[in-house]
């Protein structure tokens, strides 16, 4: 598993791929903080993580949309598959290269909450920590559910295109589950809805609320989506 | 050691892989022929674990494949029919990450180098896979089957894309890594699996239709009471002679070879032996016999034999048909 981690990681960095992804997502944070903090002259980053979640969306199909697309499409799958490695670790292995390229993104919102902590220390002396961490907790599990989901599109798919659109797609619909209940007129459908819909709990975190319920949501859904990914492949196989 | 039982492969209700059962034995070179869409890359893809088999069992010294898939990889190097290379990786940093992905235990440096000195690579060791050439990547991916040093080798068509010397190079590589491992080696060049393998496997739309040595397969299927003969002589003096050889079947008169002397191709009775009686006949007649050899089969003739399903039938006709 290690070598797998450590090659997708120096691929994403072989190729623009993993620059494109930090320099956009570093651009359009500090775009955000500086119009809905700085220029508001407010340290709450709620803006910046909330604009965030967009551009996150887009951009974590384009990181994920090679992983298993283009082993497929090159073949390599032929070399991992063969290889005394288990499923769990090529999987795993993909994920967790992914997710350490966009954990490295996010730690520039660590950054920024410092920097605004010391700025407003001298005005009126406090930072909102609490909404901060959850914030930024909660958009690290959420990535790393869209981390596992473009993942798992990637893998029925060799085209690296179709992948990142498909998993575009699929991370909206993701988000749509609680627009959706609200024209759901049956309250057992609308319940379920709700129960599921993760940018309900997402917004949860944003609010500074640390449930020990959302945090096991969000990994049980990283584990499902790798899972399946393991399944398919393994499906691949015996088809 | 590789053994297959049983070995099927269905997708969907296609068959195509049909109950193949095989040895392997440790330091022998095993050449997988068969034409086109017989079944050799499935074969070889579910003896490596990359397809499940949907019955039988293939166990590479003794571990089955998909009991125990991991132990069963650690013994295996496969070079499949595309090399899987990376191509954003240079020819180092690949063969790094096959060491780590296949957690060996040797001393990494002297272990790579010792392979790209073997597959003789060392030249475009800094290079990035993306700009070789067919032929190096070829080589490339023969030096990642053997990182970790496994007994056993899977090479799907491994000459493919190289160039005559360097087709020559790698069939003595392979030569050479059959004196302690076990190989088996698919191909449809036929003089290729000649040149190299100790025993032949053939396979035809999914079946086995031949487990054996080059020279027995030839031997077998050779029909031992055709001969070829090259006689000095009129054609219309020698053939009714010929003809009137008892046990004689047919003469066939194929070409004038030189001036006056012409090729017949006798077909005798099976299991009648004729040459003596056709060494009197024409000594007899002082007409010399320059050449007198039983129509032995070239591989080439084997395999269209097994594959088209015409053991024991004429070569020529056979031939002609086509």
């Amino acid at each position: 598993m290690t070598a797998i981690v450590k090659r997708e990681i120096a691929s994403y960095f072989t190729s623009p791929l993993g620059y494109v992804f930090l320099a956009v997502f570093y651009g359009f944070s500090g775009l955000f903080l500086w119009l809905g903090c700085l220029r508001a002259g407010q340290s709450d980053m709620g803006v910046v993580f909330s604009m965030m979640f967009f551009i996150m969306m887009i951009m974590i199909p384009i990181l994920t949309m090679r992983t298993m697309a283009d082993d497929k499409r090159q073949k390599t799958d032929q070399l991992t598959l063969t290889s005394p490695v288990s499923l769990f670790g090529i999987v795993a292995g993909k994920f967790l290269a992914a997710f350490a390229v966009f954990f490295c993104a996010m730690l520039v919102m660590i950054v920024y909450a410092l920097f605004l902590a010391a700025a407003v220390k001298n005005s009126d002396g406090t930072f909102g920590w609490a909404v901060f961490w959850g914030n930024f907790v909660g958009m690290t599990l959420m990535g790393g559910v869209f981390i596992s989901l473009g993942i798992f599109i990637s893998n029925l798919t060799e085209n690296q295109m179709i992948a990142a659109v498909g998993s575009i797609g699929a991370n909206i619909a993701l988000c749509m589950f609680d627009v959706i209940s609200g024209y759901v007129t049956n309250d057992t459908v609308r319940d379920l809805l709700n129960n599921l819909s993760v940018y309900y709990k997402y917004s949860e975190f944003t609010i500074g609320i640390f449930s020990l319920k959302n945090i096991v949501f969000f990994l049980s859904l990283i584990v499902i989506f790798n899972f399946l990914t393991m399944r398919f492949i393994e499906r691949r196989r015996w088809s | 050691m590789i053994e297959v039982k049983n070995l099927s492969k269905s997708y969907g209700s296609k068959l195509a892989v049909d109950k193949i059962s095989f040895t392997a034995n440790d330091g022998e070179i095993l050449g997988f022929l068969g034409p086109n869409g017989a079944g050799k890359s499935t074969t070889m893809n579910m003896l490596t674990g990359y397809l499940s088999c949907s019955g039988g069992n293939a166990l590479i010294n003794g571990i089955d494949v998909l009991e125990d898939p991991v132990g069963a990889k650690k013994n295996i190097g496969y070079l499949p029919e595309q090399p899987p290379l990376y191509l954003d990786m240079t020819v180092n940093e690949y063969l790094n990450f096959v060491y780590g992905l296949k957690r060996c235990k040797m001393p990494k440096k002297s272990h790579l180098n010792e392979i790209k000195e073997l597959s003789k690579i060392e030249d475009v060791q800094n290079r990035v896979i993306r700009n070789l050439s067919k032929g190096y990547r070829q080589r490339v991916g023969l030096a990642q089957a053997l990182v970790g040093n496994p007994n056993t080798l899977i090479l799907d068509e491994p000459t493919v894309g190289l160039d005559p010397k360097q087709i020559i190079e790698i069939r003595s590589l392979i030569k050479k890594l059959g004196k302690n491992h076990t190989v088996i080696l698919s191909s449809h060049i036929l003089p290729e699996i000649q040149a190299v393998c100790d025993r032949i496997v053939v396979i035809d739309k999914g079946k086995l239709v031949a487990n054996d040595t080059a020279q027995n397969l030839s031997k077998k299927l050779s029909a031992d009471h055709k001969l070829t003969v090259h006689i000095e002589g009129s054609e219309k003096d020698v053939k009714p002679l010929l003809e009137q050889i008892p046990d004689m079947v047919e003469v066939h008169v194929c070409r004038e070879v030189e001036k006056r002397v012409f090729e017949y191709e006798l077909n005798a009775k099976e299991g009648a032996d004729i040459r003596r009686e056709v060494f009197k006949r024409m000594s007899a007649r002082n007409m010399p016999i320059l050449l007198m050899r039983s129509s032995e089969l070239t591989l080439e003739e084997i395999f269209l034999k097994l594959t088209t399903g015409d053991f024991y039938g004429n070569l020529e006709d056979g031939e002609e048909e086509e």
